[in-house]
């Protein structure tokens, strides 16, 4: 497992499976294709015959409510047969292992799968272990990635902001534990974003994360000066019980995103959320609601987004 | 049984011999080097043209998975992965199921590996009962029974009174504690070093610190105890520094580290291959060049497979799912001539690693080409490059970081106690 699995000899997208090692032409020509989509997206009939034929398995090892619904909204708007299974309540319970199961259902001829696994890595094991003529796309895995949130992101800061080569973009929150920070910051510093930044205690921030191509910041008073996107993450319960953090009353306190705090960035900044929020966590309803934010309209354009990327890997 | 091998580069780094001669073995043991004994009559003759003729290698950490997990491998098929890597005499560690802790199990491997008639078995006692970190366990028992030394494997040993009590108990009788520093709960979940590629990975990390801080804690209390101490599986450069002060204070500590991470680093994980799902974790370039620069300045003494079998089914999982460990019995000389071709030192030196200086720290008196001696001896073919794939492999384990990749060094012939016991 050490060449690039995501790419195919001419250089197409075989999977999706994480944005790093992606080149920028094609983050572009997805972004690009997803916009050609918006106009389907609104219309009376809105359906494309480009998956016709296709089974495509949308394989939840994980609960999602949302990825999962566009995902499936996406393949069904291009025509394709779509099969939901949730495996936390299925075989995966039987003791059948996760490449067995992939196995039965290569058996079905799945003709692409859309994984989410609790595990960092569970998309690649897959990827590599299929057929060549199926495609894997990652819907989230463990810490790892979340690719198509990363380019429904992309979509939603070009939307708004036309160029990336100008922004300064502020990614808050839990960090270490989140698949939509890494790929999101993969994503922008290979658009060309020349600012990136992260903001949380340091006890959500991994280990030397300035590799990872973004400026660590502690305070959001200095981290959301004057930037132009604000991205939230979620934070996740759990996190709140463990030794990282003292209390959501005291993370609310010092990262929640608040009118007074978000007044640090620029008059015009969009606020963004991957959902699903925690209001009187790490935001603030007046924020969420408010009208800097994007999160609503971030939902609409991952239906395009995920169109495009399972329309490129069939071929179109 | 007597045995001429004739023309080979005898290798043998406690004699500080380095010469093509010819040795001859009779009644199991080393007869003489050079010329042969009067009125000598060998029933068998080896060419050794061109091949090395070394001691036997001790491994200091091979799994035999007897008795509990017989499905990752057995005894059989392990002990001849031992010879065909040249290994004579193995140290395995206590992590069986049920743990080594009771002298009746002990007394069952022994007879079990004896009977098998190849590499001699050193037992490690589990150093507590059930490896559970709370109470001792017999230890003049177990070594009545024929452990070697004790050690607590990978389990952790979190209570500071306990390892202290152990270390003294220990000491009374004169046993060596074999120990892998390792603070529990810095290291809890974590499956991989807590360095650039986990942050890129997003995997559980594991951070340097872990190790450093299990390692001051045991340095402070065999100062104290007198305990003599074996370390386990170095993997931080913050670590070898302080085995080097330790051992410049006068410290009785010995240390190995495994071949494996003498060659690897966190940058081998590539995109999640979990037979780089490693106890200790691979860590970052820098410490895998301290390791190496330990190993030669010989702060750390010696190096081990650290053999872990691990099926298949059991490494088909992601990266943090799939299970520790790596086939090592085979690849142990191959990977020490890698390191000593790039680090240009003399052979003699490199296969102290795995010879002389093992046995020392085992106490027992094999790894050597004495005359009088047991003649366990290992032939190999300096030159010879081979490919690591599971049909070369004798081991049931099939997975290892360098599965593909091509080595040099086979062994050709391998003799416990003047018989041989593998060709290749």
């Amino acid at each position: 497992m050490h060449s690039n699995p995501q790419l195919n000899k001419n250089g197409e997208l075989q999977h999706l499976l994480t944005i790093e090692g992606l080149p920028a032409t094609l983050l572009t020509q997805i972004l690009d294709t997803a916009q050609s989509f918006i106009g389907v997206t609104e219309r009376e009939v809105k359906k494309l015959p480009l998956l016709r034929g296709k089974a495509i398995f949308n394989l939840f090892f994980e609960p999602s409510t949302r990825t999962r619904t566009t995902f499936e909204i996406a393949a069904k708007r291009l025509s394709a047969d779509v099969i939901n299974l949730n495996i936390s309540t299925s075989s995966h319970s039987k003791g059948e292992t996760l490449l067995d199961t992939i196995d039965n259902l290569e058996a079905m001829h799945a003709d692409m799968f859309i994984v989410r696994h609790a595990q960092s890595g569970a998309a690649h094991l897959i990827a590599h272990h299929v057929a060549p003529n199926v495609h894997v796309i990652n819907a989230g895995d463990g810490r790892h990635a979340h690719p198509t949130q990363a380019l429904l992101d992309m979509f939603t800061i070009r939307h708004y902001k036309r160029d990336f080569t100008n922004l300064r973009v502020a990614i808050v929150g839990d960090i270490l534990h989140s698949r939509v920070a890494r790929s999101q910051i993969h994503a922008l510093n290979t658009l060309g974003v020349p600012e990136v930044r992260v903001i949380a205690p340091k006890t959500l921030l991994p280990t030397g994360v300035e590799n990872l191509g973004v400026h660590a910041y502690y305070d959001m008073q200095r981290g959301l000066k004057d930037v132009d996107v604000v991205m939230m993450l979620r934070l996740q319960s759990e996190r709140m019980q463990g030794p990282l953090l003292p209390s959501a009353q005291e993370f609310f306190k010092y990262y929640g995103l608040t009118a007074e705090k978000l007044a640090a960035a620029k008059p015009d900044a969009i606020v963004m959320h991957p959902g699903p929020m925690n209001r009187g966590v790490e935001i603030d309803s007046s924020v969420a609601d408010g009208p800097r934010s994007v999160i609503l309209p971030q939902v609409t354009f991952g239906i395009a987004v995920r169109m495009a990327v399972m329309s490129m890997l069939a071929g179109n | 049984m007597k045995i001429h091998i004739k023309n080979g580069r005898i290798i043998d780094p406690k004699n500080g011999t380095d010469a093509v001669q010819d040795l001859f073995i009779a009644a199991g043991k080393v007869l003489s080097l050079g010329r042969a004994p009067d009125a000598y009559h060998p029933n068998r003759v080896i060419d050794a043209s061109n091949r090395v003729v070394c001691p036997g290698l001790i491994d200091l950490s091979a799994r035999l998975r007897e008795p509990g997990f017989e499905y990752k491998a057995t005894l059989e098929s392990e002990m001849q992965a031992a010879v065909a890597g040249g290994i004579t005499s193995l140290a395995c560690p206590p992590d069986t199921d049920p743990p080594l802790d009771e002298p009746g199990l002990v007394e069952m491997l022994k007879h079990r590996a004896k009977s098998l008639n190849q590499s001699r078995v050193y037992p490690l006692g589990a150093l507590t009962q059930g490896l559970n970190g709370e109470r001792i366990t017999e230890m003049a028992e177990l070594h009545d029974a024929g452990c070697i030394a004790f050690s607590q494997a990978n389990a952790p040993l979190s209570d500071t009174n306990v390892l202290r009590c152990a270390m003294q108990y220990a000491v009374t009788f004169g046993y060596t504690v074999w120990l892998r520093p390792q603070d529990a709960q810095l290291a809890r979940g974590g499956v991989a070093h807590d360095g650039v590629v986990a942050t890129r990975l997003g995997l559980p990390a594991i951070p340097g610190c872990a190790e450093t801080i299990a390692l001051s804690t045991i340095l402070l209390l065999a100062k104290e105890t007198g305990a003599r101490i074996h370390l386990c599986r170095l993997s931080t450069a913050e670590g070898v520094e302080m085995v080097r002060q330790a051992k410049n204070q006068g410290l009785a500590i010995t240390c190995d580290i495994a071949a494996t991470h003498v060659h690897l680093s966190e940058m081998d994980l590539g995109f999640f291959d979990a037979n780089c799902n490693l106890i200790p974790p691979l860590r970052s370039l820098r410490d895998r060049d301290a390791l190496r620069m330990g190993l030669k300045d010989g702060t750390i003494d010696a190096l081990c497979s650290d053999h872990t079998p691990v099926d298949d089914d059991a490494k088909l999982l992601p990266f943090a799912e799939a299970e520790s460990g790596a086939t090592g019995l085979e690849l142990l000389l191959p990977l020490t001539l890698k390191w000593a071709a790039e680090t240009k030192i003399p052979l003699s030196q490199a296969l102290a690693k795995i010879t002389q200086i093992p046995a020392k720290i085992l106490g027992i008196d094999t790894g050597h080409l004495t005359p009088g001696h047991a003649a366990d001896v290992c032939i190999f073919d300096p030159q010879r490059y081979w490919k690591v794939e599971p049909m070369a492999l004798k081991s049931q384990g099939k997975n290892t970081p360098f599965l593909g990749l091509e080595l040099q060094g086979r062994v050709c012939y391998t003799l416990v106690e003047g018989h041989v016991v593998y060709e290749g």
